[in-house]
Protein backbone atom coordinates (compact mmCIF):
# COMPACT_ATOMS: atom_id res chain seq x y z
CA UNK A 1 0.00 0.00 0.00
CA UNK A 2 2.86 2.37 0.62
CA UNK A 3 3.84 1.59 -2.55
CA UNK A 4 1.06 3.19 -4.33
CA UNK A 5 0.74 6.16 -1.76
CA UNK A 6 3.88 7.21 -2.91
CA UNK A 7 3.62 6.62 -6.95
CA UNK A 8 0.54 8.71 -6.34
CA UNK A 9 2.18 11.32 -4.23
CA UNK A 10 4.66 11.77 -6.61
CA UNK A 11 2.30 11.77 -9.43
CA UNK A 12 0.30 14.77 -8.16
CA UNK A 13 3.44 16.24 -7.39
CA UNK A 14 4.91 16.24 -11.11
CA UNK A 15 1.33 17.75 -12.11
CA UNK A 16 2.29 20.33 -9.61
CA UNK A 17 5.60 20.53 -10.63
CA UNK A 18 4.17 20.72 -14.73
CA UNK A 19 1.58 23.81 -13.24
CA UNK A 20 4.29 25.94 -11.66
CA UNK A 21 6.77 25.67 -14.62
CA UNK A 22 3.90 26.74 -16.95
CA UNK A 23 3.57 29.77 -14.87
CA UNK A 24 7.18 30.04 -14.95
CA UNK A 25 7.17 30.30 -19.20
CA UNK A 26 3.39 32.12 -19.39
CA UNK A 27 4.11 34.57 -15.77
CA UNK A 28 3.31 37.92 -17.20
CA UNK A 29 6.41 40.26 -14.69
CA UNK A 30 9.19 38.98 -13.29
CA UNK A 31 7.99 38.47 -9.53
CA UNK A 32 5.52 35.77 -10.99
CA UNK A 33 8.49 33.98 -12.45
CA UNK A 34 9.98 34.51 -8.73
CA UNK A 35 7.25 32.82 -7.36
CA UNK A 36 6.99 29.92 -9.48
CA UNK A 37 10.50 29.13 -9.19
CA UNK A 38 10.48 29.46 -5.52
CA UNK A 39 7.60 27.32 -5.75
CA UNK A 40 9.26 24.72 -7.81
CA UNK A 41 12.03 24.56 -4.90
CA UNK A 42 9.62 23.62 -2.55
CA UNK A 43 7.94 21.06 -4.38
CA UNK A 44 11.40 19.13 -5.12
CA UNK A 45 11.84 19.06 -2.11
CA UNK A 46 9.03 16.99 -1.44
CA UNK A 47 9.68 14.50 -4.60
CA UNK A 48 13.16 14.23 -3.55
CA UNK A 49 11.90 12.93 0.45
CA UNK A 50 9.04 11.06 -2.01
CA UNK A 51 12.30 9.07 -3.40
CA UNK A 52 13.94 8.73 -0.38
CA UNK A 53 11.02 6.81 0.76
CA UNK A 54 10.69 5.05 -2.09
CA UNK A 55 14.34 3.81 -2.01
CA UNK A 56 14.29 3.20 1.64
CA UNK A 57 17.47 4.76 2.32
CA UNK A 58 18.15 8.43 4.76
CA UNK A 59 20.78 9.45 2.61
CA UNK A 60 18.77 11.90 0.43
CA UNK A 61 17.75 14.12 3.49
CA UNK A 62 20.64 16.18 3.03
CA UNK A 63 20.11 17.13 -0.41
CA UNK A 64 16.43 18.22 0.99
CA UNK A 65 17.68 20.47 3.42
CA UNK A 66 20.47 22.29 1.16
CA UNK A 67 17.90 22.88 -1.65
CA UNK A 68 15.44 24.08 1.51
CA UNK A 69 18.62 26.49 2.32
CA UNK A 70 19.37 27.33 -1.11
CA UNK A 71 15.71 28.03 -2.37
CA UNK A 72 15.48 30.80 -0.19
CA UNK A 73 18.43 32.53 -0.22
CA UNK A 74 18.00 32.58 -4.01
CA UNK A 75 14.33 33.87 -3.61
CA UNK A 76 15.66 36.64 -1.24
CA UNK A 77 18.50 37.40 -3.70
CA UNK A 78 16.02 37.64 -6.60
CA UNK A 79 13.98 39.74 -4.78
CA UNK A 80 16.62 42.35 -3.67
CA UNK A 81 17.75 42.52 -7.06
CA UNK A 82 14.40 43.40 -8.22
CA UNK A 83 13.85 45.71 -5.12
CA UNK A 84 17.94 47.47 -5.65
CA UNK A 85 18.87 46.51 -8.94
CA UNK A 86 21.82 45.36 -7.00
CA UNK A 87 22.29 42.16 -4.63
CA UNK A 88 25.15 43.03 -2.68
CA UNK A 89 25.24 46.72 -1.75
CA UNK B 1 6.29 -2.18 10.10
CA UNK B 2 2.17 -2.56 11.28
CA UNK B 3 -0.59 -2.18 8.89
CA UNK B 4 -1.79 0.99 11.21
CA UNK B 5 1.51 2.49 10.75
CA UNK B 6 1.05 2.19 7.06
CA UNK B 7 -2.11 3.50 6.84
CA UNK B 8 -0.98 6.51 8.71
CA UNK B 9 2.37 6.96 6.74
CA UNK B 10 0.44 6.53 3.16
CA UNK B 11 -2.64 9.18 4.18
CA UNK B 12 0.28 12.24 5.30
CA UNK B 13 1.82 11.59 2.08
CA UNK B 14 -1.02 11.42 -0.11
CA UNK B 15 -3.11 14.74 1.84
CA UNK B 16 0.53 16.34 1.47
CA UNK B 17 1.08 16.03 -1.93
CA UNK B 18 -3.01 17.01 -2.79
CA UNK B 19 -2.28 20.26 -0.45
CA UNK B 20 0.79 20.85 -2.24
CA UNK B 21 -1.07 20.05 -5.82
CA UNK B 22 -4.22 23.29 -4.93
CA UNK B 23 -1.02 25.34 -4.06
CA UNK B 24 0.32 25.39 -7.55
CA UNK B 25 -3.13 25.49 -9.01
CA UNK B 26 -3.42 28.70 -7.14
CA UNK B 27 -0.40 29.98 -8.85
CA UNK B 28 -1.56 28.94 -11.66
CA UNK B 29 -4.96 30.08 -11.70
CA UNK B 30 -5.45 33.17 -9.45
CA UNK B 31 -6.30 36.26 -11.17
CA UNK B 32 -3.58 38.62 -10.22
CA UNK B 33 -0.02 38.90 -8.62
CA UNK B 34 -1.00 39.50 -4.81
CA UNK B 35 -3.74 36.88 -4.98
CA UNK B 36 -0.81 34.50 -6.80
CA UNK B 37 1.45 35.27 -3.61
CA UNK B 38 -1.20 33.45 -0.87
CA UNK B 39 -1.25 30.02 -2.64
CA UNK B 40 1.91 29.05 -2.17
CA UNK B 41 3.11 30.35 0.95
CA UNK B 42 0.38 28.61 2.78
CA UNK B 43 -0.14 25.58 1.01
CA UNK B 44 3.99 24.49 0.84
CA UNK B 45 3.94 24.88 4.40
CA UNK B 46 1.71 22.52 5.37
CA UNK B 47 2.10 20.05 2.42
CA UNK B 48 6.13 19.78 3.20
CA UNK B 49 5.41 19.51 6.46
CA UNK B 50 2.72 16.38 6.12
CA UNK B 51 5.44 15.03 3.85
CA UNK B 52 8.35 15.41 6.40
CA UNK B 53 6.12 13.65 8.72
CA UNK B 54 5.39 10.98 7.40
CA UNK B 55 9.08 10.26 5.60
CA UNK B 56 10.14 10.56 9.84
CA UNK B 57 7.66 8.38 11.25
CA UNK B 58 9.13 5.71 8.43
CA UNK B 59 12.84 6.31 8.87
CA UNK B 60 11.98 5.76 12.72
CA UNK B 61 10.76 2.85 12.22
CA UNK B 62 13.49 1.20 9.49
CA UNK B 63 16.06 1.94 11.31
CA UNK B 64 15.04 1.38 14.77
CA UNK B 65 15.40 4.70 16.39
CA UNK B 66 14.13 7.98 17.08
CA UNK B 67 14.93 10.13 14.03
CA UNK B 68 14.26 13.58 14.35
CA UNK B 69 16.35 15.13 11.36
CA UNK B 70 12.97 16.10 9.23
CA UNK B 71 11.63 18.21 11.80
CA UNK B 72 14.95 20.77 10.99
CA UNK B 73 13.47 21.46 7.44
CA UNK B 74 10.16 21.87 8.34
CA UNK B 75 11.26 24.23 11.02
CA UNK B 76 13.62 26.03 8.37
CA UNK B 77 10.28 26.15 5.85
CA UNK B 78 8.03 27.62 8.92
CA UNK B 79 10.56 30.41 9.04
CA UNK B 80 11.62 31.30 5.58
CA UNK B 81 8.45 31.00 4.01
CA UNK B 82 6.56 34.22 5.66
CA UNK B 83 9.72 35.91 5.22
CA UNK B 84 9.92 35.00 1.52
CA UNK B 85 6.57 36.26 0.60
CA UNK B 86 7.01 39.91 2.46
CA UNK B 87 10.22 40.06 0.44
CA UNK B 88 8.11 39.15 -2.56
CA UNK B 89 4.95 41.30 -2.13
CA UNK B 90 7.81 44.55 -1.20
CA UNK B 91 9.32 43.14 -4.89
CA UNK B 92 5.79 43.42 -6.47
CA UNK B 93 5.07 46.61 -5.25
CA UNK B 94 7.95 47.87 -5.88
CA UNK B 95 7.72 46.97 -9.63
CA UNK B 96 4.44 47.93 -9.78
CA UNK B 97 3.05 44.71 -10.97
CA UNK B 98 -0.78 44.97 -12.27
CA UNK B 99 -3.84 43.75 -10.14
CA UNK B 100 -7.23 42.93 -11.01
CA UNK B 101 -9.84 46.39 -11.38
CA UNK B 102 -11.81 44.49 -8.12
CA UNK B 103 -8.91 44.96 -5.81
CA UNK B 104 -10.34 47.46 -2.84
CA UNK B 105 -7.75 50.14 -1.50
CA UNK B 106 -5.47 50.03 -4.84
CA UNK B 107 -4.44 53.54 -3.50
CA UNK B 108 -2.56 51.93 0.05
CA UNK B 109 -0.40 50.02 -2.26
CA UNK B 110 0.79 53.03 -3.90
CA UNK B 111 1.14 54.77 -0.16
CA UNK B 112 3.31 51.64 0.91
CA UNK B 113 5.00 52.42 -2.05
CA UNK B 114 5.74 55.77 -1.57
CA UNK B 115 6.01 55.49 2.90
CA UNK B 116 3.29 58.09 3.01
CA UNK B 117 0.52 57.67 5.72
CA UNK B 118 -2.19 55.83 5.34
CA UNK B 119 -4.82 58.27 6.43
CA UNK B 120 -3.63 61.54 4.53
CA UNK B 121 -4.85 62.10 1.22
CA UNK C 1 29.64 51.66 24.06
CA UNK C 2 33.20 51.28 23.90
CA UNK C 3 33.63 49.57 27.20
CA UNK C 4 35.10 46.12 27.14
CA UNK C 5 31.98 43.36 27.56
CA UNK C 6 32.20 41.49 30.97
CA UNK C 7 33.21 37.49 29.86
CA UNK C 8 29.86 35.58 30.63
CA UNK C 9 29.81 31.56 30.32
CA UNK C 10 26.66 31.82 28.84
CA UNK C 11 26.19 34.99 26.73
CA UNK C 12 23.26 33.53 24.90
CA UNK C 13 21.68 30.53 27.08
CA UNK C 14 18.65 30.04 24.56
CA UNK C 15 20.70 29.64 21.63
CA UNK C 16 23.14 27.44 22.91
CA UNK C 17 19.93 25.19 24.46
CA UNK C 18 19.17 25.29 20.62
CA UNK C 19 22.30 25.00 19.26
CA UNK C 20 23.00 21.78 21.04
CA UNK C 21 19.61 20.48 20.41
CA UNK C 22 20.10 20.87 16.66
CA UNK C 23 23.38 19.15 16.84
CA UNK C 24 22.30 16.15 18.73
CA UNK C 25 19.17 16.04 15.82
CA UNK C 26 21.86 16.09 13.00
CA UNK C 27 23.45 13.14 14.75
CA UNK C 28 21.00 10.95 16.13
CA UNK C 29 21.52 11.89 20.10
CA UNK C 30 24.88 9.71 19.88
CA UNK C 31 27.08 10.01 22.67
CA UNK C 32 30.39 11.35 21.31
CA UNK C 33 28.31 14.06 19.74
CA UNK C 34 26.59 15.00 22.74
CA UNK C 35 29.70 16.03 24.18
CA UNK C 36 30.78 17.93 20.71
CA UNK C 37 27.89 19.25 20.73
CA UNK C 38 27.65 20.90 24.47
CA UNK C 39 31.47 22.16 23.33
CA UNK C 40 30.18 23.84 20.72
CA UNK C 41 26.91 25.41 22.56
CA UNK C 42 29.77 27.00 24.96
CA UNK C 43 32.39 28.33 22.74
CA UNK C 44 30.36 28.99 19.15
CA UNK C 45 28.19 31.70 21.70
CA UNK C 46 31.44 33.20 23.37
CA UNK C 47 32.88 33.73 19.64
CA UNK C 48 29.59 35.27 18.27
CA UNK C 49 28.41 37.61 21.78
CA UNK C 50 29.79 40.56 20.51
CA UNK C 51 27.93 40.77 17.26
CA UNK C 52 24.91 40.43 18.62
CA UNK C 53 22.85 43.55 19.53
CA UNK C 54 20.29 44.14 22.60
CA UNK C 55 17.25 42.20 21.84
CA UNK C 56 13.82 41.78 23.18
CA UNK C 57 13.40 38.34 25.63
CA UNK C 58 10.49 36.21 26.03
CA UNK C 59 9.52 37.15 29.56
CA UNK C 60 6.78 34.79 29.44
CA UNK C 61 7.91 31.38 27.92
CA UNK C 62 4.88 29.27 28.63
CA UNK C 63 2.50 31.76 26.74
CA UNK C 64 5.39 30.97 23.78
CA UNK C 65 3.87 27.49 24.07
CA UNK C 66 0.34 28.49 24.06
CA UNK C 67 0.74 30.98 21.13
CA UNK C 68 2.37 28.15 18.77
CA UNK C 69 -0.36 26.12 19.07
CA UNK C 70 -2.86 28.56 17.99
CA UNK C 71 -0.48 29.55 15.17
CA UNK C 72 0.02 25.99 14.04
CA UNK C 73 -4.13 25.60 14.61
CA UNK C 74 -4.08 28.83 12.14
CA UNK C 75 -2.04 27.56 9.92
CA UNK C 76 -4.29 24.33 8.88
CA UNK C 77 -7.33 26.39 8.90
CA UNK C 78 -5.65 29.06 6.46
CA UNK C 79 -4.64 26.26 4.41
CA UNK C 80 -8.52 24.52 3.76
CA UNK C 81 -9.63 28.38 3.75
CA UNK C 82 -7.25 29.30 0.46
CA UNK C 83 -7.70 25.99 -0.79
CA UNK C 84 -11.33 26.38 -0.87
CA UNK C 85 -11.19 29.86 -2.53
CA UNK C 86 -8.72 28.34 -4.88
CA UNK C 87 -10.68 25.58 -6.19
CA UNK C 88 -13.87 27.79 -6.49
CA UNK C 89 -14.58 30.10 -9.27
CA UNK C 90 -12.34 32.89 -8.77
CA UNK C 91 -14.86 35.52 -10.63
CA UNK C 92 -16.00 36.86 -7.02
CA UNK C 93 -12.38 37.03 -5.43
CA UNK C 94 -12.58 40.51 -3.61
CA UNK C 95 -8.75 40.82 -2.85
CA UNK C 96 -7.63 44.16 -1.17
CA UNK C 97 -5.31 45.83 0.39
CA UNK C 98 -5.10 47.16 4.31
CA UNK C 99 -3.68 49.16 6.87
CA UNK C 100 -3.16 48.09 10.18
CA UNK C 101 -2.10 50.63 12.65
CA UNK C 102 0.93 48.95 14.61
CA UNK C 103 1.60 49.01 18.62
CA UNK C 104 4.91 46.91 18.65
CA UNK C 105 8.09 48.46 17.91
CA UNK C 106 11.03 46.41 19.00
CA UNK C 107 12.47 44.14 15.65
CA UNK C 108 11.94 40.35 17.34
CA UNK C 109 8.25 40.78 18.03
CA UNK C 110 7.61 42.89 15.00
CA UNK C 111 9.23 40.24 13.03
CA UNK C 112 7.28 37.36 15.01
CA UNK C 113 4.06 39.29 14.19
CA UNK C 114 4.38 40.15 10.79
CA UNK C 115 5.43 36.04 9.83
CA UNK C 116 2.01 35.16 11.62
CA UNK C 117 0.01 37.84 10.07
CA UNK C 118 1.40 35.99 6.63
CA UNK C 119 0.96 32.35 7.80
CA UNK C 120 -3.02 32.97 8.53
CA UNK C 121 -6.17 32.98 6.96
CA UNK C 122 -5.88 34.72 4.04
CA UNK C 123 -3.79 37.69 4.63
CA UNK C 124 -0.03 38.21 3.47
CA UNK C 125 1.74 41.42 5.13
CA UNK C 126 3.51 43.00 2.40
CA UNK C 127 5.19 46.21 3.23
CA UNK C 128 5.83 47.82 6.62
CA UNK C 129 6.08 51.88 6.81
CA UNK C 130 9.58 53.21 7.74
CA UNK C 131 8.79 54.15 11.29
CA UNK C 132 6.97 50.95 11.93
CA UNK C 133 3.60 52.48 12.43
CA UNK C 134 1.64 50.62 9.86
CA UNK C 135 1.73 47.21 8.39
CA UNK C 136 0.40 46.58 4.87
CA UNK C 137 -1.48 43.63 4.60
CA UNK C 138 -2.47 42.00 1.37
CA UNK C 139 -6.23 40.31 2.11
CA UNK C 140 -7.38 37.31 -0.35
CA UNK C 141 -10.66 38.29 0.39
CA UNK C 142 -12.21 41.03 2.47
CA UNK C 143 -15.86 41.45 3.82
CA UNK C 144 -15.24 43.74 6.71
CA UNK C 145 -11.87 46.01 6.36
CA UNK C 146 -12.47 47.23 10.19
CA UNK C 147 -13.45 43.64 11.82
CA UNK C 148 -10.11 41.94 10.27
CA UNK C 149 -7.74 45.08 11.24
CA UNK C 150 -9.45 44.34 15.00
CA UNK C 151 -9.25 40.60 14.59
CA UNK C 152 -5.56 40.68 13.23
CA UNK C 153 -4.44 42.83 16.39
CA UNK C 154 -6.50 41.12 19.32
CA UNK C 155 -5.74 37.77 18.24
CA UNK C 156 -2.03 38.03 17.49
CA UNK C 157 -0.06 41.22 18.62
CA UNK C 158 -2.07 41.18 21.88
CA UNK C 159 -0.26 37.85 22.53
CA UNK C 160 2.75 39.28 21.45
CA UNK C 161 2.52 42.05 23.80
CA UNK C 162 2.15 39.70 26.36
CA UNK C 163 4.67 38.06 26.02
CA UNK C 164 7.64 40.57 25.24
CA UNK C 165 6.38 42.85 27.79
CA UNK C 166 6.35 45.92 25.76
Amino acid sequence: MLTYAILIACALLCCALALNAWRLIIGPSTPDRIIAVDTMYINSIALIILLGLHQGSAIYYESALLIALLGFVSTSAFCKYLLRGDIIE
Amino acid sequence: MTVFLEVVVSALLVFGAVVMLIGSIGLAKLPDYFTRLHAPTKASTLGVACILVASMIFFSIQLGHVNLKEVLISMFLLITAPVAAHMLGKAGLHYKVKMTDSTQNQHLAKKAYLQQHPEEK
Amino acid sequence: MDKVRKFVWFPTPYHSVLLWLVWQILHDFSRGHMVLGAIFAIVIPWIVAPLSEESAVAKKPIKVLSYTFRLLIDIAVSNYDVAKRVLQSNRNLKPAFIAVPLDIKEPVPLTIFTSSVSLTPGTVSVELSEDRKWLYVHVLHLEDEQALIELIKARYEAPLKEIFGC
